[in-house]
């Protein structure tokens, strides 16, 4: 890095009128924005939970130990995330570099089980075209994976700044952007296993 | 001149460091330019959208009318909306907050510069895409509303309504990242001293928007791509047949749709809220309150949605509730209007052109403002629902309101886009027979909706009673044109004639004008130190001691702008760059792999990654070079 200090607001740390960084209010904004989005497609959602159009209920559909396991490891890629923010922070590269990469891979492992999931019901007969509520699970949930996709390409970025030196500690705070976004999205799903899969098995003994 | 002392390195990245020619447009980060662009655009949009609604007047001028058949008629009723409302206003208000809000809080660019010329981008392709529709086999014609399940592919087979959900979509995340954009420019980069309640009304009413938008556009996104999946992929969300709500469409839809009302009207709000302090010589009469009714709207304009719907059969109580919350927007609405009266009362009045253009606006806007109360009542709403009544009304506050707000802003702040005036007379001119012309088209159709005349006919028998508002409406159609062209003419002479402006020339209260007229790329030499709301009065005038505001002579702090602009030494300004505009142009692609051939899929989205990983990747400045 070179010593002198450019007054360009974006990247760097500048005064600023409340004394946050324009790239967090930005993110959570964004976030903000996302809400509605979800919310809008979870609403969906639950308006059509049963219409079933002949076809498979949702409690016919979903299989919920398999889910179970794919959300818990999305759920602990949140962790691993943190616990790499923290270890940037402290200036640990090392570290920092390992827990993105377990983040990154345990996203791919989520993504891959909701490939696996979509495929296996293609397969039963469950498609987008079956239902209203076929429709907005996989649309609902689909947009959640691409979600999640988008996040493992910006948690590959990083790793890739890190590796070629253009992460310094200072400049954790581009990080924790990332990873703020990560979290909200496992939030989400968090709300999608809810809504999508456990409220409407729940009766199923 | 501006950065000597690094080592010039190899450059990485494709860099255009030129400040003038064609290619310093595509690259530039300048809010002041993207400004510009915003605003040009945005006016050739309104000439297209224009002589679409010249086509409708001519067609409906006489009975059995066959200037158009039905199906143009309905495409063109339907771009004129998409092009008026995400075309015109819209981005006319975006241009002017681009240009103004950085200004207004003494800033030197909005946050994200970058981000900033990628809406820009993504609007002017938006718009293109949707209009290339007409080459590629039919555009929408569902109405801008596009009411699903009429608006699927079972009843409006063909092209038109996927460009409609895909080109929307673009739009609105052009609109999105916008928001993102201003609502952190004016939390966070205001200048010293600029506390909120010191932010001129133009800046306030432009952060309410972009929260409007920020929480609109993802709801009306869920709905776009509702329809999408639908049309392209065979999904169910409207299919009724397989259980598919009808009412889902609208639910969303309206939830977008009337916060989108308030989006299109709060920011011309906010330019007549600083223009007629200006030329009535006062503080604008009761600051918080009008403030606060502004942010008040902001949150109750999510409450009244469904009053689009009440002949959708949604039963007493949800009717009942949706008056209720309706009549009630009105109330800070009203406190506005009574605030701008208070604000003229007793002032010294100029009647310049901004100022005849925002005193046009206050009338017209409380004619479509009351017919707007009308509505709120279901008895009468079920009167007047689908009929032009209701083209009435939201022409007053779209056409009244919106674009004569915003026609004040622009001869207002023409002064400073180009450092020179518009010329008076003919700017005078513009504003009565604009005027004239949108009474002559759009009051008489008050009287002919509640006659029971129906919107959207593309014909209608002669012996209705119609004839003559009809006739009269048409020719104030072209009254209107006419207007238009007296502007044009207006731009082209008085770039020719007129002299250069003053620093000051409307003797403004905002800080805008303490820059130089264009400003420099840079806006402010020195960031101003802000004391007062209305800083720049305060600069200008003080007290004598029985307490008549005086000119200060040749004094106070007044510099900046008395100062010729010089070389900006040790500001660095973000450099041009080529990622907003390459990534915004995977969108198209994508959406057009969508509607023809999938593989444009992959490429689309290759761009847009390839855009925002050089977008990160590359430093800010030429000059930091990595």
């Amino acid at each position: 890095m070179s010593a002198h200090v450019p007054a360009v607001p974006e990247a760097h740390e500048h005064h600023t009128s409340t004394g946050l960084s324009n790239n967090k209010i930005a993110i959570w904004a964004f976030l903000g924005s996302e809400c509605l989005f979800f919310g809008s497609l979870i609403s969906t959602y639950i308006l059509y939970h049963n219409q079933t159009n002949g076809g498979p209920t949702a409690a016919e559909t979903y299989n919920i130990p398999f889910t179970a396991i794919v959300s818990f490891v999305l759920v602990l890629s949140s962790m691993t995330a943190a616990l790499g923010l923290l270890a940037l922070q402290k200036g640990d590269h090392k570290a920092f570099r390992a827990w993105i990469a377990a983040t990154a891979l345990l996203g791919m492992i989520f993504i891959g089980g909701q490939a696996f999931e979509f495929t296996h019901l293609y397969e039963e007969g469950f498609t987008i075209q079956t239902s209203p509520l076929a429709s907005s699970f996989f649309v609902l949930t689909g947009f959640h994976g691409g979600h999640v996709t988008v996040g493992i390409l910006m948690l590959l970025g990083l790793l890739a700044m890190s590796l070629l030196g253009r992460l310094p500690q200072e400049d954790a705070h581009r990080a924790e952007l990332v990873i703020l976004y990560w979290g909200f999205v496992d939030i989400v799903w968090v709300i999608i296993f809810t809504v999508v899969y456990l409220i409407p098995t729940l009766g199923r003994g | 001149m501006v950065s000597t002392t690094l080592p010039v390195r190899k450059p990485r990245y494709l860099r255009r460091t030129a400040k003038t020619g064609l290619w310093s447009w595509v690259v530039t980060v300048d809010h002041k330019r993207i400004g510009m662009l915003y605003g040009a655009t945005a006016f050739l949009f309104f000439l297209v959208g224009g002589i679409e609604a010249e086509l409708i007047r001519l067609q409906l001028a006489r009975p059995n009318g066959h200037v158009v058949s039905a199906d143009a008629y309905n495409t063109l009723f339907t771009m004129h909306g998409l092009t008026m409302i995400f075309l015109v206003v819209m981005p006319m208000g975006v241009a002017l907050m681009n240009y103004i809000v950085p200004l207004q809080i003494g800033a030197r660019d909005v946050a994200f510069p970058r981000l900033n010329a990628f809406s820009y981008w993504v609007f002017l392709f938006g718009g293109l895409f949707l209009y290339s529709s007409f080459l590629l086999g039919g555009a929408p014609n569902g109405g801008w509303f596009g009411y699903a399940p009429l608006s699927t592919g079972d009843f409006l087979p063909g092209d038109g309504m996927t460009f409609y959900s895909l080109g929307l979509q673009m739009l609105g995340i052009a609109s999105l990242a916008g928001a993102v954009n201003f609502i952190v420019t004016i939390i966070n980069m205001r200048a010293p001293g600029m506390t909120f309640m010191r932010m001129p009304l133009f800046t306030w009413m432009s952060l309410v928007t972009s929260f409007l938008l920020l929480f609109a556009m993802p709801v009306i996104a869920v709905a776009l791509f509702e329809m999408m999946f639908d049309r392209v992929f065979g999904a169910d969300f409207f299919n009724v047949a397989a259980g598919g709500d009808p009412l889902l469409w609208q639910h969303l839809f309206w939830l977008f749709g009337h916060p989108e009302v308030y989006i299109m009207i709060l920011p011309a709000m906010g330019i007549v809220s600083d223009v007629i302090p200006t030329f009535s010589g006062k503080p604008l009469f009761g600051y918080p309150a009008i403030v606060f009714a502004g942010i008040a709207i902001g949150f109750m304009g999510w409450g009244v949605w469904a009053h689009h719907m009440f002949a959708a059969g949604l039963g007493p109580v949800a009717n009942s509730a949706f008056t209720l919350s309706t009549m009630m927007i009105a109330v800070p609405t009203g406190v506005k209007i009574f605030n701008w009266l208070g604000t003229m009362w007793g002032g010294s009045l100029r009647f310049k052109t901004p100022m005849l253009f925002a005193i046009g606006f206050v009338m017209m806007f409380v004619v479509g403002g009351l017919s707007g109360v009308t509505h709120a009542v279901v008895p009468s709403d079920y009167e007047q629902t689908d009929t032009y009544y209701v083209v009435a009304h939201f022409h007053y506050v779209l056409f009244g309101g919106s674009i004569f707000g915003l026609f004040a802003g622009l001869y207002y702040w023409w002064p400073k886009f180009f450092g020179h005036m518009l010329n008076e007379t003919i700017g005078k001119l513009h504003f009565w027979v604009m005027l004239i012309g949108f009474n002559l088209t759009f009051a008489p159709m008050h009287i002919l909706g509640l006659q029971g005349m129906p919107r959207r006919i593309y014909t209608y028998p002669g012996n209705m009673g119609w004839n003559i508002p009809n006739f009269v409406e048409t020719i104030g159609a072209l009254i209107i044109a006419a207007s238009i062209l007296v502007f044009i003419a207006n731009v082209v002479l008085s770039r020719r004639r007129e002299a250069r402006a003053e620093l000051d020339p409307w003797d403004a209260r905002t800080l805008e004008w303490l820059t130089p007229n264009p400003p420099p790329e840079h806006n402010f030499d020195e960031i101003p130190l802000v004391r007062h709301r209305d800083e720049l009065w305060h600069r200008k005038y003080a007290p004598t001691p029985e307490g008549v505001p005086t000119r200060i002579i040749a004094g106070g702090e007044r510099t900046a702008a008395d100062a010729p602009a010089h070389e900006a030494h040790g500001i660095h300004l973000p450099s041009g760059s080529y990622m907003p505009v390459m990534a915004a142009i995977g969108l198209p692609v994508t959406a057009y792999g969508l509607l023809f051939f999938p593989p444009l899929i992959g490429l689309g989205l290759l761009i847009i990654l390839t855009g925002f990983f050089g977008w990160v990747l590359e430093p800010q400045t030429v000059e930091e070079g990595y």
